[in-house]
Order: C-alpha cells, then structure tokens, then sequence
C-alpha cells in the first residue's frame, strides 16, 4: 500500500537527513519510527549548530567584543524565530534545556515560598493534571502539591484513550490554580480537547500550562488561538540539537513570575545580602544559556516552516491511517488509543498478543526497525490499562509508506519467530 | 540469525513452562523489584535454613529474557549453601557484563550460559539480572534474620 496522495516527497526529505546514509543491524535499512523519543536531524540543523563553534562562539550578552555582538544577535535571533513559530512576542520567550527544565521551573516558579508571589501555591489549592501524562508533566506537579499541601486530582483517561470531561466542573473547582496537561499523547497518539478545558479554567481564575512536546514538532501552533497561559516543548523532538527547550508564558504572567534558577544574567542589581531581578526572558535564563542549541533549533524550525507543519500533519495521519488498518488485519493486535484519525496524531502505541513489547522491540530491531516499549514515561497511563508496557510507533516527515509496511511485515514476523518455540 | 543467539530455545522454554512460579505460604523473605526503564516486576521469595537455600518462589511479569532469568535463577539456587549460589551469581553477574565476550562457565551456570547472547545486547542486560538481583537482595536479608 502507498500513499500517493501524501503531500510531501519523503524520498528529497530523507537526503537532507545525513542519518539514513547508514544502515544499522548488518547492513539493514533504518527505518525509524520513534521521533517520538527524539528526532533525527537534518544536516542544516546540524551545520548551523557547528558553525556558531567554528564561527561565532562567545559568551552571550557579555562580551564588549565582535564575537559576543555576534553570538548575542544569533541567539535573540533565535528567539525571534521561535516567537513567530508559535505565533508569540519575542520576549514571551524563555530558552530552557528542555521541556523537563521548562515544567520544573514553572512548578518552582510556584511555590518561591516569596509573600509577594502572586502564583505561589498553598494547602488548599487544587492541581488539575491529566491520567495520560508523561513523567515530565506529571512529577514536578505531583511534588508541588506534596510541597505546599495543595491537592492533585486528575482527568481519568476512558478505554478508548481520550480524556474522560465528564466530571469536569467538579474537577476544575474554584480551588484550582493550574491545570497541566499535555496537547497531545505521547503514548496513545490523542489530541486533547483544548478549548473546553481552558475555559473552564479561566472561568474559576486557573492557568493552564500544556506540554506541547508532541504536538508542536507537527502541527501548526498558535498560542493565542490556543488560548493556554503557558506552553512548553523539546528542540530534539522537533529536528533541533538536545539541550534546547521552550517555554512560552502570557507576557503578563511572566511579568509576575518568579525566577527559578539563580545566578549570572538573570539580575538586574545585586549586593551582599539582596538582589532583583531582570525583566523576562532574562529573568528565567540564569547563567551562559545553549546558544548553539538555540541557533540550532532556530534552524530545525526554519526546516519545518519551509516543509509547511500543516503537510507534515497531513503525511503523519496517511501513516497513521495505514498502520491502524494494518493492525486491524492483525487478530492479536491491540492498539491503545484512539482507532480513527479523529483529534489524533502519528504515534500509535500497540501490543501482539502475548508477545512481550521488549521482545516485539528486540526483533523488529534485528529487522533494522526502530520503534520504542515499555511504558514510554506514562507509567500511570499503561497501569491503567492493566499491563506494562507497549510497543509504539511514532511517525515524522521522513516517514513514508514502505515503512510502515516493513512494521506490518516485522510484527508477521515476530508472530512467526515467537510462535512455536 | 543473530536474534537466535539471544533467544536461545532453553530460554523460551523457562518463558513459556517457567520453574518455581507462584509465591509459595512457606515463610521466607519476599522482595519486590521493579526495572524502572521498562515496568517489568518481579518477587521473590527466598527461605535459609543453616546456610541452604531452602526454597527460591516468584512471581513476575516482563519480557521473556527477565521472566526466564528469574525462572532459572530459582531452579538453580535452591538446595545450595548460600556461599556456591553466591558464586553462581557473581558468575553470571560478570557474564552479563562479559559484552559478548565471554560464553559462560557450564560447570558453574549451567543452563544459565544460554543468557550469554543477552551480553551483546546492552538494554537487555538489566532484564537478564532482574531475578537474581532480587534473589541476592532477598537473602542477604534472610540470612542477617
Ligand atoms: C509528552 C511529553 N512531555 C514531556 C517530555 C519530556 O521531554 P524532555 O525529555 O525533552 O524534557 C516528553 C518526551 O519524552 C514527552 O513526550
């Protein structure tokens, strides 16, 4: 089966991804299918990280030199880039080193233990988070709650994956603070539904942080449209260098919000005893930041603007679409997650009777496939559904249709290899 | 194919007849294990009586190397004075850190040499030593009773 009707031509994409020169497994094809984990990297992206080295290396923002005029003027411009990706004003734009650092110090952030803090969190207070998030957006709320006896509850997930709203208002009482969620499955594939959430938290005064992880590396983001207060993703997820992240806040809340990590950059005055703080983004960005990741990153989004998010989308779902109906033929086959393409993006996490996912993973790795298993750092999630762990594919722009038949044929063939012995 | 020297016949054969599973209603010390990277569980149930394993139980979900790790781990322990299982264990222990290298001692491992494969494969290593992680943990304790 293929998809002719793809909008993108993976076969010219893939050249711009020095990786898939290489075989893996005694000469096999790679056919990668966990950009979910990370992403593979064009060679734009990775000569623009190299030539800040080679070319403009320097201390941002400090330096009376050539160099750090230059190194500064590369990483603003790469918040500049990343402002218009999101659809966001440059200084509502704070680089971390990851989704991960993005979410700890939004939870630090609130709960500065500072009387002025207008976000800190108190006994009392109510944590909305969702049964379906990854350790990352789960953690930091979870000890938060623990730390300032503020109260978590969560969003169950129903049997076919999607969020159950039934008992929303009473979940999102007029206790809540925050409730942080993810856009998009990072297991199960499900984008949430946004707008109904997010007015149900405005109405009672809460912010609404959602892990873009998933979603912004695909889809096209508008934070206004979104209608979120705070909003985070990983560079390594979207075509960027690893040590980049993302967070954007309503300027008016970072305006309010207290730092997290302390030291060089992020003051506006100091003595012995006191300091104040740098107006945002500074503010949140204490000591030399990863500006070659940043450039980076600028590059990988400057690739997936030109590529156009809304093609890549379009392409992840034919894939989607294929692997579904290719699983459905399986009899010992179950996906978890939405079965149709309907508010659902190009990961689909899966399991073949009693085939462990880590044995299912180990043969299909010797067929040159690379999917991930486990519980994919939802452990929650996978619990709920009573096992512990599952095998998932997740699809990106260099994906095309032969591969996800090489999967199909890999699962006939672990069902094969694992079947009478 | 290379897969055959990981999957080895003996050891889907403990995956799919495992040995000593089922938590036994003798007293013993039990211990739970967990491999955070991949959810897999096992526990372990040990009794010593005068320096002898008496009784090695478990119960377990995972992957067919850590589930017939376990399963074989249990056969080959019990019976022996906790001085030889600990060098069984430091054996496999060492082959599983051999990186392909070394084929195992039989007189020493017996079945167990067919894990030597799961050396080659870094992520599998922690599978293989799940069990007998739990069984070292599960004795040291029996023994200190
Ligand atoms: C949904 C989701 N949230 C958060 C993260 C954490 O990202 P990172 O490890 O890059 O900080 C991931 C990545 O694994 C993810 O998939």
């Amino acid at each position: 089966m293929s998809n002719s009707s793809s909008p993108l031509d993976t076969a010219v994409i893939r050249r711009d991804f020095p990786i898939f020169t290489r075989t893996v497994r005694d000469g096999k094809k790679l056919v990668y299918l966990d950009s979910g984990a990370t992403s593979q990297k064009p060679e734009s992206v990775i000569s623009a990280e190299a030539n800040f080295y080679r070319m403009h290396n320097a201390a941002v923002h400090r330096g009376a030199h050539q160099l750090a005029e230059e190194a500064t003027e590369a990483y603003e411009g790469a918040r500049e880039s990343v402002a218009k990706f999101l659809r966001a004003t440059v200084d509502e734009i704070i680089f971390t080193k990851s989704a991960t650092e993005s979410l700890n110090l939004l939870a630090y952030a609130f709960s500065s233990g500072d009387s002025l803090n207008r976000f800190q969190i108190k006994r009392g207070d109510r944590i909305v988070v969702t049964e379906m998030e990854h350790h990352a957006n789960l953690i930091p709320w979870q000890q938060l709650a623990k730390r300032t006896g503020a109260e978590l509850v969560w969003f169950e997930v129903t049997p076919e994956g999607r969020l159950d709203l039934s008992k929303i208002s009473e979940l999102i009482n007029s206790d809540t603070r925050i409730v942080a969620l993810t856009h998009q499955s990072n297991v199960l594939g499900t984008i949430n539904p946004l707008e109904q959430i997010v007015a149900r938290a405005h109405e009672v005064g809460a912010v609404v942080v959602l892990d873009a992880c998933q979603s912004a590396p695909h889809k096209a983001i508008d934070v206004e449209k979104l209608g979120v207060d705070f909003l985070t993703f990983s560079g390594h997820k979207a075509l960027g260098p690893t040590g980049i992240g993302v967070l954007w806040g309503r300027s008016e809340l970072l305006e309010d919000l207290p730092p997290f990590l302390f030291g060089g950059s992020m003051i506006e005055n100091v003595s012995m005893l006191d300091a104040t703080w740098a107006p945002s983004p500074r503010r949140f960005e204490a000591g030399v930041p990863n500006m070659a990741q940043a450039v980076g990153l600028a590059s990988a989004l400057e690739y997936l603007t030109n590529v156009g998010l809304e093609k890549i989308s379009a392409h992840e779902l034919l894939l989607t679409e294929q692997l579904l109906a290719g699983l459905a033929n399986i009899e010992e086959a179950k996906v978890f997650g939405p079965e149709s393409t309907v508010d659902r993006g190009g990961t689909v996490s899966f399991t073949v009777g009693a085939i462990h996912p880590h044995d299912l993973g180990q043969y299909l790795d010797s067929q040159g496939i690379a999917v991930r298993t486990g519980h994919h750092c939802a452990w929650p999630l996978t619990r709920k559904f009573g096992i512990t762990a599952t095998t998932r594919a997740s699809f990106y722009l260099y994906n095309d249709a032969s591969e996800v038949d090489a999967l199909l044929a890999g699962i006939a063939g672990a069902q094969e290899y694992f079947k009478d012995k | 194919m290379e897969l055959d020297s990981l999957y080895q016949q003996v050891i889907l054969d403990h995956y799919k007849r495992p040995l000593h599973k089922g938590l036994s209603k003798n007293s013993g010390v039990q211990v739970h294990h967990i491999n955070p990277s991949c959810g897999d569980e096992v526990t372990v149930k040990v009794s010593v009586n005068d320096g002898v394993v008496a009784e090695v139980t478990w119960d377990g979900v995972g992957c067919s190397i850590s589930q017939a790790s376990v399963s074989m781990m249990s056969d080959l322990v019990t019976g022996l004075g906790i001085k030889e299982a600990n060098v069984i264990l430091d054996e496999f222990t060492a082959l599983m850190q051999s990186k392909g290298t070394s084929a195992g001692d039989p007189e020493i491992l017996d079945d167990a040499v067919a894990f030597a494969g799961v050396s080659k494969y870094p992520a599998r290593i922690k599978c293989a030593l799940l069990g007998w992680m739990a069984f070292k943990d599960a004795s040291v304790q029996a023994q200190a009773q």
